[in-house]
């Protein structure tokens, strides 16, 4: 049964990744990318991960929404009134990300399986609570800096320096 | 549900992620194609959890870090985006060639 859910789940994941691409407009190719990012979440609730599987689905639909004005604000057909075609070296772009899945692929499946270690513990959200507050501390304060970092780069690149402090 | 069939996923999802990275000329198209690529990336890091080292949040923190790194790439490109959008009205690849060598 879960075999099959997460089949279902990765030809959706797969299905939205490439039609984000193939539709017509930017607002359809912003929900088959979240459809994407929901079907991985998805998946990861499979193995268990239950915190880190709805953080992410929570998180990929804010972050699509986000998106999705942003297009509205630059993009040219944003609903898909006009056919969309804006790609270079289509082809040549096509066959390098063959190549490269042929190749992850291959290297899959040459691998061995590998020897797991230990079992999953009882609750896996715990043991992360557990893990981010205690060793893995220093990957949580530089995250929390590279977190403020883009926050005030982020404000430096976007305000007008045409006008500044009129904000827009 | 081995690792062999997530691995797989990833792999798919990483390439898709590629073409769209090598392909589309619009700004956004192109951070899609990064978020698709880190995406198959979660897939990889959860399965190795689960598959290789269980017992340790290892593979647990590597997917928070990877989340974090998706948010904090859309946010930078749509400050860059925005940045060259009012300096030059542009909002594609083909027409921000300066460093074309």
């Amino acid at each position: 049964m879960r075999d099959v859910a997460f089949w279902v789940l990765a030809v959706v994941a797969v299905a939205g990744g490439v039609a984000v691409f193939r539709v017509g407009s930017m607002a359809r190719a912003t929900f088959a990318l979240l459809g994407s990012l929901v079907a991985v979440g998805l998946a990861l609730l499979l193995l268990g991960l239950e915190y880190l599987g709805y953080v992410i689905i929570l998180m990929m639909v804010m972050e699509m929404l986000v998106m999705a004005v942003f297009m509205v604000m630059y993009m040219m057909n944003p609903a898909g009134l006009m056919p969309m075609r804006m790609t270079h070296n289509a082809r040549w772009a096509a066959s390098v990300a063959g190549a490269v899945f042929v190749l992850l692929a291959t290297g899959t499946f040459l691998l061995p399986e590998p020897v797991r270690h230990g079992r999953p513990p009882a609750d896996p959200t715990r043991a992360l609570g557990l893990a981010i507050m205690g060793p893995k501390m220093l990957v949580m304060m530089i995250i929390g800096v590279a977190i403020l970092a883009t926050m005030v780069s982020s404000v430096v690149l976007s305000v007008n320096r045409r006008h500044p402090g009129r904000g827009c | 549900m081995g690792l062999h069939a997530f691995l797989l996923l990833a792999c798919a999802l990483f390439s898709v992620g590629l073409y769209g990275v090598l392909s589309q000329q619009s700004i956004v198209m192109l951070m899609m194609g990064l978020e698709l690529m880190i995406n198959g990336l979660l897939a990889a890091a959860g399965a190795f959890w689960y598959h290789v080292a269980p017992a340790s949040a290892d593979g647990q923190v590597l997917v928070l870090v990877a989340v974090t790194v998706m948010a904090l790439e859309m946010v930078m490109g749509f400050a860059v985006t925005t940045a060259i959008f009012r300096a030059r009205e542009i909002d594609m690849t083909d027409e921000a060639e300066d460093l074309r060598g």
